[in-house]
């Protein structure tokens, strides 16, 4: 078992004939993922690498039974390919690209609300269920399949994360990257529902960074209602104060924000904390054995 | 990206928002001139720089007379301006803003910012106007009212009227922060603001409501659609190492410490900083390289990284996915080569080709010190910068 994607996924690939998106549609095809096609408008019909080319998401999920997508439509185009598919009745929506106006998420967030779409991002590196399915930009090889679910904001430090479960011998259900933008998707407090339903699941590590409540959220539903343990690391610790975002920003998650306060309230919550990026394993394995 | 107070207030005053009749000089000889085309006095002299609490550093000013106005103005160009948002080095000051003073019988705060735990735009208020709204916040969230506003209508009428009754408005200026309200709303989605506050909102004794002070940032990723807007940037605004950084897509930010660290992808890049934290070493920087760690932009990095004088050591940390090591390691060699690395420098590489990658590190004949893992990495730097002092 996994969550959100498996070997059955059928997943196609929204602006499949651009560079990005045809380089890592082959790479997720070498992966075993069921790649079963691509949209760009204007190239329906055609054919790249292989892969059926389609003008719309409706045509695509008519012909190839898709139910999920990857978008690695330019930012100017990220918003209307997510409506797309949500429109074209895809499942899941994992949407890759980097600078996605917030604005833009803000009315995604709005038009998906009642619809059982799942959306996963932006801005992150996609979804694995390792030995089934990968979509997305991580690595395939580091990755292998077994018990830890593993959820974060960022791409690299999954990566590092996942390494150091995998050299220590420990596999995967299934490693999300929800994303590091302001708006997205699906939240850490979302996966970790989810790996909570998995019974293939049997412990998890979550990533989190400074900024917003994310993480204080989903730390409250270990402590309420998980069964499983989890770990967690909070990445910021060093971080300059509101670099990105001038004052109001903090204020209207009531002060919340930096890495000590939320490494605090994760540890009163049960989540054992790992001081350092390269402990996140031993984290877990602290509370957790195989 | 943000913007000087007199460009947000001009935007503002394109979009019906009423704010204070002014014109931004460059140098002291217009001064006068501007001062006097506004009619009487008195007049606010307001040096423009991007930051706020200009009023405690001198940099507003009352003035009587247009003569006093550029009086003031003399004093404010070429003065370094140290805020508590500017840091200790302060910021100089080269605009100043001339604006027709008013009476000011009330002030009120107002803000909307995109609220990441409702997903939604939030109008944010408080009759604590003129104040530190952090300082508001956290020993008086009962005085700061909230509004979320759906993205399908926009701010509504009835909203603005609630928000505009909470701040104890009487219905004559209700009726002006209700179209106030709904303009600032409009502004801030018409031109994808991050966000935009106004404090103080002022009421005058004239019984007029007026936006004193502006302050706006809008995002980044929005400003392929606002042409004229990204017109608005002012380098002089932003950190010279960011602005070059930034030119060969590099993501960097100068921090105090003497560590600097190359390192790809934003959570890992901070996670590095922890770590180098957590030995005992203080980064000095934060820089992200992104996915592709050519040699070109290893070698801009490195040039970024060591034009800190501060810089007493370097770990690059990178975890190759797609990108393969040995790639990497042949980057960061030839980049170094370049440049002339000349202080401590460690390499931690991991992912695919790792042991290819190290090979070459060891064999490149530079004094490149590699580690296996963030732990193993960070310790050597923190130790070898030690060493380094000692001798």
């Amino acid at each position: 078992m996994s969550i959100l994607i498996n070997k059955h996924t059928k997943v196609i690939t929204q602006g499949i004939t651009g560079a990005t998106g045809l380089f890592h549609a082959q790479g997720a095809r070498d992966y075993g993922t069921q790649m079963v096609g691509g949209v760009t408008p204007g190239k329906g019909g055609t054919k790249v690498d292989g892969f059926p080319v389609f003008d719309t998401v409706e045509d695509a999920v008519k012909e190839t039974g898709a139910t999920a997508s990857v978008i690695y439509v330019p930012p100017v185009g990220s918003a209307d390919a997510i409506l797309e598919a949500v429109e074209a009745g895809i499942e899941l929506v994992i949407c890759i690209t980097e600078g996605v106006p917030v604005l833009d998420m803000v009315k995604v967030k709005k038009y998906m609300e009642g619809k059982s779409c799942r959306l996963v991002g932006p801005n992150c590196p996609g979804v694995i269920t390792p030995g089934e399915c990968k979509i997305g930009i991580m690595p395939g090889y580091i990755h292998k399949p077994g018990p830890v679910g593993v959820v974060s904001r960022s791409g690299t430090l999954t990566y590092e994360a996942v390494w150091q479960l995998t050299t220590r011998g420990i596999g995967q259900t299934t490693c999300v990257g929800i994303g590091g933008d302001p708006v997205n998707g699906t939240s850490h407090l979302d996966v970790l529902k989810m790996f909570e339903d998995d019974p293939a699941t049997e412990a998890i590590i979550m990533i989190g960074e400074i900024g917003g409540d994310a993480e204080e959220q989903a730390a409250a539903f270990v402590r309420d209602h998980m069964t499983k343990p989890v770990a967690a690391f909070i990445a910021g610790a060093t971080a300059p104060v509101g670099k990105r975002m001038g004052h109001a920003g903090a204020i209207i998650s009531g002060g919340k924000g930096d890495a000590a306060s939320k490494k605090t309230f994760l540890a009163e919550c049960g989540v054992s904390v790992a001081d350092s990026p390269a402990e996140m394993a031993d984290a877990l394995l602290k509370i957790w054995q195989p | 990206m943000n913007v000087h107070e007199y460009q947000a207030k001009a935007i503002l005053r394109n979009f019906g928002v009423p704010v204070p009749e002014g014109h931004v000089v460059y140098n002291i000889n217009s001064a006068r001139d501007w001062a006097k085309r506004l009619g009487e006095g008195p007049y606010a002299v307001k040096a423009q720089i991007h930051a706020g609490g200009r009023g405690k550093g001198g940099g507003v000013k009352i003035a009587k007379t247009a003569d006093e106005a550029k009086k003031f103005a003399r004093e404010m160009f070429g003065m370094t301006l140290v805020t508590h948002q500017t840091g200790a080095e302060g910021k100089i000051v080269k605009r100043v803003l001339i604006e027709r003073g008013c009476n000011i019988a009330d002030e009120f705060y107002v803000s909307f910012l995109v609220d990441r735990a409702t997903d939604k735009v939030t109008l944010m208020a408080s009759a604590e106007g003129g104040m530190d709204i952090e300082e508001v916040a956290a020993k008086t969230p009962e005085k700061l009212f909230f509004e979320a506003v759906d993205p399908v209508v926009g701010l509504t009428a009835f909203q603005a009227r609630k928000v505009a009754f909470k701040l104890g408005f009487e219905i004559a200026q209700v009726k002006q922060a209700v179209p106030l309200l709904m303009n600032l709303y409009k502004t801030f989605v018409e031109t994808d603001c991050s966000l935009l506050e106004i404090n103080p909102l002022v009421l005058t004794g004239e019984g007029n409501l007026l936006c004193l002070d502006a302050k706006i940032n809008f995002d980044e990723n929005a400003l392929f659609r606002h042409l004229r807007i990204l017109d608005l940037r002012d380098y002089d605004e932003e950190d010279p190492m960011e602005i070059e950084a930034s030119q060969y897509d590099l993501s960097y930010i100068a921090l105090d410490g003497n560590i600097g660290c190359m390192v790809n992808g934003a959570g890992l890049a901070m996670a590095t900083m922890d770590i180098i934290k957590h030995y005992g070493g203080d980064p000095a920087n934060f820089l992200d390289v992104g996915g592709g760690a050519t040699i070109e932009r290893v070698t801009e990095a490195f040039k970024i990284i060591l034009s800190d004088q501060k810089v007493e050591g370097i770990l690059v940390n990178i975890f190759g996915g797609i990108m393969k090591c040995d790639v990497i390691a042949t980057g960061v060699i030839e980049g170094a080569k370049q440049v002339g690395v000349k202080v401590p420098l460690v390499v931690r590489l991991e992912g695919t080709n790792v042991d290819l990658g190290k090979k070459l590190l060891a064999e490149s004949g530079l004094n490149i010190v590699s580690a296996d893992g963030m732990a193993d990495a960070a310790e050597k730097i923190v130790k070898a910068v030690k060493e380094e002092r000692q001798q």
